[in-house]
């Protein structure tokens, strides 16, 4: 004892290891492995990406808290370089570097900052800047590179379609479905990660490991992955079974367009997502119908990154109607 | 989420955490402390009304005579925890942290008990009373939960006209980290308490018992489930090790799977929970004419030198306690009567240990203080671990902004103040705080709406 004096304080008096940046490392690293590995397939685009993407986040994040909003910036949360690093895995790797700053800033400072900062923002940041470079830039944001192919050059790579996209032009152009999907990589190609896209989307099988890594560590619970890709399976695949011939096989569906992506690390968002198991059940359900409704009858090839935004926006309807089921509320006993 | 079909424990289904259990006491044999030069004795050592004093200063009081007679239906007897002079009636600090009405005494050094006290360890089994002889000497011997609510015992074994309990619940389960009192007590006193759970069979009349305790006292469980055997009536049940497993409503849940409604008490389910800790006591006044002058302590902390569970007189001061353990640690930042989880920290050692007193946790100094607290970041980690299904962020913000219709109708008052939503935050806030604060204002404002 520094004095004789006893600290006094209401209970609890202890108190669990885990902080709001130990949560948001954990979630960096479970980001890690589908990083290294876009590094390996896109090369030198990956890491500048990646790098520009954080950096910016960072820079206006401590920008804004300490200049607008004139309070004492917490960059080391980690909050902000987690929504860089989800930028980034959200936009290819040869986007030209000025694109990604204003990613950044929109994520930032429109999609958070804006609405007072972490905790209150209504929409997921990195999707807000994702969304936002995807319809003011779609060219740029829909051009994909080839894995493999020139991997030490940033911006002139050799390019092409993600699967998704070649089969929805495809089919707009009248070609079968069979002879289509005889030209996309095979099922195995896009669990594993060889497939042009956006950089952290493409390898299903890191996505999961790291899924099941904020599991463990009890980052995040298996719900909102789990219901969002169960409910985009069932859907696509009563589509599938009702007509082969003109839609996809469910498997296709969740191994691709980011699926895995955006249920495991963009849903499961905190700030942005229901806080009660029935909200979390209409929620990640809606997610999963909406994003099959826009792959399969909408203007774009993908569509999880809307169905997300869309359903952030019913989260403070769901909590404030769906209250969790309390003890003592049903009496039944026996 | 596939563990459950292999895990054939009980428990309750919702919510709970598993803070690290750090009983470092566990299995010491229980020591007796040497009464104190002097005992200062709360009048009020129970829920309800304090005790009328029936002593004067000056006069001599022998052992287990009783000094505040029970002042009302919810009230408690106080008996002498040690004979000697009654040095003065004044307010001293008792463990609220506020000066009440104490009794102090100056110990005799030759002890000299009141007449027809059994004061020797010998068994009786024999339950001799009538239900209505057993209430009395219950009432007499002024037994309270021993668990930590110190709820007047008398008042639940009295059911009331129309409701009728069927079952007993024994509370062996002391899910507080660290605190082994009640464990060491249902290992050395195996066959007393299965008498006392005879006893409040009889008072009750009903014809089962089911003693819960956690899965981490595996002794214990072997060692009452031998005894039990021989009772066709009584089970032992082990628990999952999940805290709040001790909490009522939840060791109800857990062990006969009936829910208590909002506001409503076990009775209203058909059962009594009664602590390991008032079963003993409820023997000893029954079989021994002993009153409750005395109890089971746990005095223990990382850097206590002795760690142990000790037999003390109620109005022993705590640093008595302390000085048993080994004394008080260089690096003591918080002293705790009570566990991590909802003990109170006490601000002075003199203060006496009362009828409710469990523990003594000493905890270090960079372990006292609380971190920084942030902003909510809606993890829901609290709404996930509230026992009682309840939204303890959207709790405090509705007291912080004074909406307190919104906070009762969101059930504040079912809050049962385990602390499990301050202890998951990820942000450290002040979520018990702020919901204790609300349901004292909660409860207020019913109170004038019914009187209006």
């Amino acid at each position: 004892m520094e004095s004789n004096l006893l600290t006094v304080s209401p209970s609890p008096h202890i108190h669990q290891e885990q902080t709001i940046s130990r949560l948001m490392w954990d979630v960096i690293f479970a980001m890690l492995p589908a990083f290294a590995f876009s590094v390996y397939v896109f090369g030198l685009g990956a890491l500048m990406v990646t790098l520009i993407a954080v950096l910016s986040a960072v820079f206006f994040e401590y920008m804004i808290a300490k200049h607008l909003l004139k309070r004492e910036p917490d960059i080391m949360d980690g909050s902000a370089v987690v929504t860089g690093m989800l930028l980034a895995f959200n936009v290819p790797t040869n986007l030209p570097w000025w694109l990604v700053v204003i990613g950044s800033f929109v994520a930032i400072g429109i999609g958070k900052m804006s609405f007072g900062g972490l905790g209150n923002n209504p929409f997921n940041p990195a999707l807000v800047g994702r969304v936002f470079l995807l319809i003011s830039f779609p060219v740029q944001m829909t051009t994909w590179p080839v894995p493999f192919e020139s991997r030490m050059s940033i911006t002139d790579v050799v390019t092409g379609a993600t699967p998704l996209g070649f089969i929805k032009d495809g089919l707009k152009n009248g070609e079968s479905l069979i002879s289509l999907m005889q030209e996309v990589p095979g099922h195995i190609d896009f669990f594993l990660g060889t497939q042009p896209g956006s950089m952290g989307e493409i390898s299903g099988l890191l996505l999961i490991i790291g899924f099941l890594y904020m599991v463990i560590r009890k980052v995040i619970t298996w719900h909102i992955p789990v219901i969002v890709i169960g409910t985009m399976f069932i859907f696509s695949g009563l589509l599938w079974f009702g007509n082969p011939d003109r839609f996809v096989d469910p498997l296709f569906q969740i191994l691709t367009g980011g699926a895995l992506l955006g249920a495991i690390f963009m849903a499961t968002d905190y700030v942005t997502s229901p806080m009660t198991i029935r909200g979390i059940v209409i929620y990640s359900v809606g997610i999963g119908v909406i994003t099959i409704l826009i792959r399969v009858f909408g203007a774009y090839p993908e569509g999880i990154s809307f169905a997300i935004l869309i359903m952030n926006a019913f989260v403070p309807l769901l909590n404030k109607y769906l209250k969790p089921s309390r003890f003592g509320e049903k009496v039944k006993n026996g | 989420m596939f563990m459950f079909i292999f895990n054939k424990l009980k428990t309750f289904p919702k919510g709970g955490i598993h803070p690290p259990e750090v009983k470092i006491s566990a299995e010491k044999p229980i020591e007796r402390i040497p009464l104190p030069a002097n005992i200062k004795v709360p009048i009020a050592q129970h829920i309800g009304v304090p005790a009328t004093p029936v002593v004067e200063r000056g006069g001599l009081v022998k052992t287990g005579q009783v000094i505040a007679k029970t002042a009302g239906f919810v009230s408690a007897n106080i008996h002498a925890p040690a004979s000697g002079k009654v040095a003065k009636i004044s307010e001293e600090l008792d463990v609220s942290g506020y000066r009440r009405t104490t009794i102090m005494i100056r110990v005799n050094k030759e002890e000299e008990w009141a007449e027809g006290i059994d004061t020797t360890d010998e068994l009786r089994s024999e339950i001799s009373l009538t239900r209505e002889q057993i209430l009395e000497k219950i009432l007499e011997g002024g037994i309270v939960g021993m668990g930590g609510a110190t709820f007047p015992s008398h008042v639940k074994l009295n059911v009331p006209r129309g409701k009728k309990a069927d079952v007993l619940i024994i509370n062996g389960v002391e899910c507080e980290p660290y605190l082994t009192s009640d464990h060491q007590l249902m290992l050395e006193k195996s066959e007393e308490l299965m008498v006392g759970v005879r006893i409040l069979m009889k008072a009750l009349d009903v014809k089962k018992a089911i003693i819960g305790i956690e899965n981490n006292k595996k002794d214990a469980i072997d060692k009452l489930s031998l005894i039990a055997e021989k009772y066709d009536d009584i089970s032992v049940d082990a628990l999952k090790v999940q805290y709040p497993q001790g909490g009522e409503k939840q060791l109800i849940k857990a062990l006969i799977n009936r829910e208590v409604p909002s506001g409503k008490l076990p009775i209203d389910v058909g059962t009594v929970v009664h602590n390991v800790g008032t079963t003993y006591a409820v023997y000893e006044a029954v079989q021994k004419n002993k009153p409750l002058i005395e109890r089971v302590i746990t005095v223990t902390g990382k850097s206590v030198k002795n760690p142990g569970n000790f037999i003390a007189r109620i109005g022993t001061p705590v640093s008595a306690l302390i000085d048993a353990a080994g004394g008080l640690p260089e690096d003591t930042g918080k002293v705790l009567s009570g566990g991590p989880m909802m003990g109170k920290a006490l601000n002075d050692l003199g203060i006496p240990v009362t009828k409710g007193t469990s523990g003594i946790l000493i905890l270090p100094e960079k372990e006292s203080a609380r971190s920084k607290s942030k902003v909510c970041i809606r993890c829901s980690k609290c709404i996930n671990v509230c026992p009682m299904g309840l939204e303890p962020f959207y709790l405090m913000t509705t007291i912080q902004r004074g909406m307190y219709d919104e906070a009762e109708q969101n059930r504040i008052l079912d809050c049962i103040e385990c602390g499990s939503c301050a202890y998951i935050c990820p942000s450290n806030r002040e979520l018990l705080d702020y919901i204790r604060l609300g349901k004292a204002t909660v409860s207020n404002l019913i109170r004038e709406r019914q009187s209006a």
